[in-house]
């Protein structure tokens, strides 16, 4: 009790168990002071009266000023509230719960705000025929056309990056969790923490230099697939690392004990109980690259026809076609129908990302281990 | 075919840590032999060194002999994969492959290192494994479902078994009961006395009743001090240990007038 500052033993009204009558009955010394379960509430209720009661009072133009007001008030108010009534570790508690849900909120709100804005936005214009038909032909001034062209290419690309990227991305995994060791296996792990910081573009300028300027090409999607697959790999790397070292090393001692030989183990014990987590590991990785804009500016391009072809010619991405339709890219214009096209190709890979997201989880739940 | 193992003077290395240091022990075939000590005195050291798994841990190497009936398991050429197929282990916790039914668990040790067996040759294997580890009546109903659903003491049956299904020579246990209730450390008590008669067993135990229990012979390690290197301090029959031991050491430990 020493903590509260009080001395006095606390004392409550409550029925007498012979007479049945009220008298104030001493309360045990485990039994502290507690606001009531709706303070939290009638202090929230409060703040909020208290702003707005001062944007009356000083004219505030707007809601800013007085929502962070609002927030002010309720913070210092309920701590102080607290501290009067609960005492201090309790004060403290209910500050560092303000803080820790307020954190949730700013973190989450506006998520969900994005998500709700491109899906007003973008909803508009979903059609069967947005998801069947190109651009080719298709002006700023009129209606009709669809994405079906940065469709195809999105996906070719992502397939291709995922391709190259993510065997040498698992395998490398592998290799850091299983054998590496030394000066080697750090030189590696270095680098990959580089190579996850390396800015998308320097990708781009990486493979234009070599592959388009080096042989003299122009550019193609499988020039922009390798520019995803150098910023897939760091990606994919790390994040199968953290799944291998979850398996347990009794596994990997069991099956050796077994007299398995280690290339076995690895195949037919750590990686099965892995499974799940590397299945996420390269969700992530995709993820990653499928909104990846930079690097296709310099090496695929964009075309408004359909070009599945990864090898020749100009090819078109989901970003680029909302770059292109929002009139940003050299040599085009935007109206409202071309915005709400970009809407609508910024939900698409929205709901893309999605899609891959709980397919994975899906397939990770086939793998898990399960306990019955 | 149980065989004999014979230590001579081995001393083990974690890098150029000098963890157990001369150590010397003859084991008799079809016998229970039993390492006790206190932790950290390097009777799990000397266990793993019987069957290399010391050497999984980076670093883990060793000097001096150990014979597996008369073969030295660290001459020129020994496959250390090899040696653990004759030599088995089972582990303090209890570890069935998460991924695997009860039934793989079992001939985990032919399917993992890729034999092709029949499936009636494998039946006929999880079933004598599965008896031989005393968990057959258990679970001859649900073979199709996953280890891990087992409890405790049933997973370490199940480890067991599935060390016995490819029939090695010596059975190493690494304080085997150390996480189980005494009605399932009763259950391995029983199934060791049972395997004694078809392997040599060794086992690490904290528990001295059980080692006077179970084991035939019994060997006391202790740690001099800290920082030095631990050793094998005496080394006689069970009786004799918890009896007469012949050092002071091993008379204060095993009283548990100890430190």
């Amino acid at each position: 009790m020493s903590d509260t500052g009080r001395s006095s033993t606390p004392t409550v009204d409550a029925p007498d168990p012979l007479t049945g009558r009220r008298r104030p009955v001493t309360v045990s010394a485990l039994v502290g002071a507690r606001l009531p379960s709706w303070a939290p509430y009638a202090a929230g209720a409060a703040a909020v009266g208290v702003a707005l009661i001062l944007k009356a009072v000083f004219g505030w133009e707007g809601w800013g000023t007085s929502f962070w007001t609002a927030v002010l008030v309720f913070v210092i108010g309920f701590t102080v509230w607290s501290f009067a009534v609960e005492g201090r570790r309790r004060a403290k508690d209910r500050f560092a719960s303000t803080l820790i849900y307020a954190s949730f909120v700013a973190a989450v709100v506006p998520l969900v705000l994005i998500l709700f804005y491109i899906g007003v936005k973008g909803f508009s214009v979903f059609s069967a025929d947005f998801f069947t038909k190109s651009m080719n032909g298709i002006t700023s001034r009129q209606e009709g056309g669809g994405l079906y062209h940065a469709l195809i290419g999105t996906l070719e690309l992502v397939a291709i990056a995922s391709i190259i990227a993510l065997p040498i991305g698992i395998f490398t995994a592998i290799y850091l969790v299983e054998y590496g060791r030394g000066k080697f296996a750090r030189a590696v792990t270095f680098f990959v923490d580089v190579m996850i910081g390396v800015p998308s573009i320097v990708a781009g300028l990486f493979v234009y230099t070599f592959l388009l300027l080096g042989f003299g090409l122009r550019p193609f999607g499988f020039a922009g697939a390798l520019a995803l697959a150098i910023l897939m790999i760091p990606v994919s790397v790390r994040a199968s690392e953290e799944m291998l070292k979850l398996v347990p090393r009794e596994l990997r001692e069991s099956s050796y004990a077994l007299g398995v030989p280690k290339w076995r183990t690895i195949l037919k014990v750590v990686l099965p109980t892995a499974m799940s987590g590397l299945i996420t590991s390269s969700l992530l990785a995709i993820a990653r690259i499928t909104g990846e804009t930079a690097p296709l500016i310099l090496l695929v391009g964009y075309t408004a026809r359909v070009n599945y072809d990864p090898l020749q010619g100009d090819m078109a991405t989901l970003p680029m076609m909302v770059w292109d339709q929002l009139g940003k890219r050299a040599g085009t214009t935007s109206s409202d129908l071309t915005e709400a096209r970009a809407w609508g190709a910024a939900l698409t890979l929205v709901l893309l990302v999605l899609i891959l997201n709980v397919g994975a989880r899906l397939l990770a739940r086939l793998f898990q281990p399960k306990a019955r | 075919m149980a065989k004999r193992i014979d230590v001579d003077d081995l001393n083990v290395y974690y890098g150029n840590f000098l963890a157990v240091e001369g150590a010397s022990i003859n084991i008799a075939p079809l016998s229970v032999t039993a390492f006790i000590g206190p932790s950290g005195c390097g009777k799990s050291t000397v266990l793993r060194t019987l069957n290399r798994m010391h050497e999984v841990i980076p670093g883990g190497r060793v000097s001096g002999k150990v014979l597996l009936d008369g073969e030295d398991l660290y001459g020129p050429g020994v496959d250390p994969v090899n040696v653990r197929r004759t030599v088995g282990m089972v582990f303090q916790k209890a570890n069935p492959f998460p991924t695997m039914s009860i039934y793989d668990n079992v001939i985990a040790g032919y399917k993992l290192a890729g034999a092709r067996k029949h499936k009636n040759e494998l039946d006929e294997i999880v079933e004598r494994s599965l008896k031989g580890a005393n968990l057959w009546e258990e679970v001859k109903h649900r073979l199709g479902r996953p280890g891990a659903g087992l409890s405790g003491g049933q997973q370490q049956r199940l480890c067991i078994a599935r060390a016995i299904a490819v029939e090695p020579s010596v059975l190493l246990m690494d304080e085997p009961c150390s996480a189980l209730d005494p009605i399932s450390t009763l259950a391995i008590e029983d199934l060791i006395s049972e395997l004694k008669s078809s392997y040599t067993i060794v086992i690490v135990t904290h528990n001295m009743q059980q080692a006077a229990r179970i084991s035939d012979r019994t060997a006391f390690f202790n740690l001099p001090g800290v920082g030095q290197p631990g050793k094998l301090v005496e080394y006689d029959d069970t009786a004799k240990i918890f009896s007469n031991p012949s050092k002071k050491a091993t008379e204060d430990y095993i009283s548990g007038r100890f430190g």
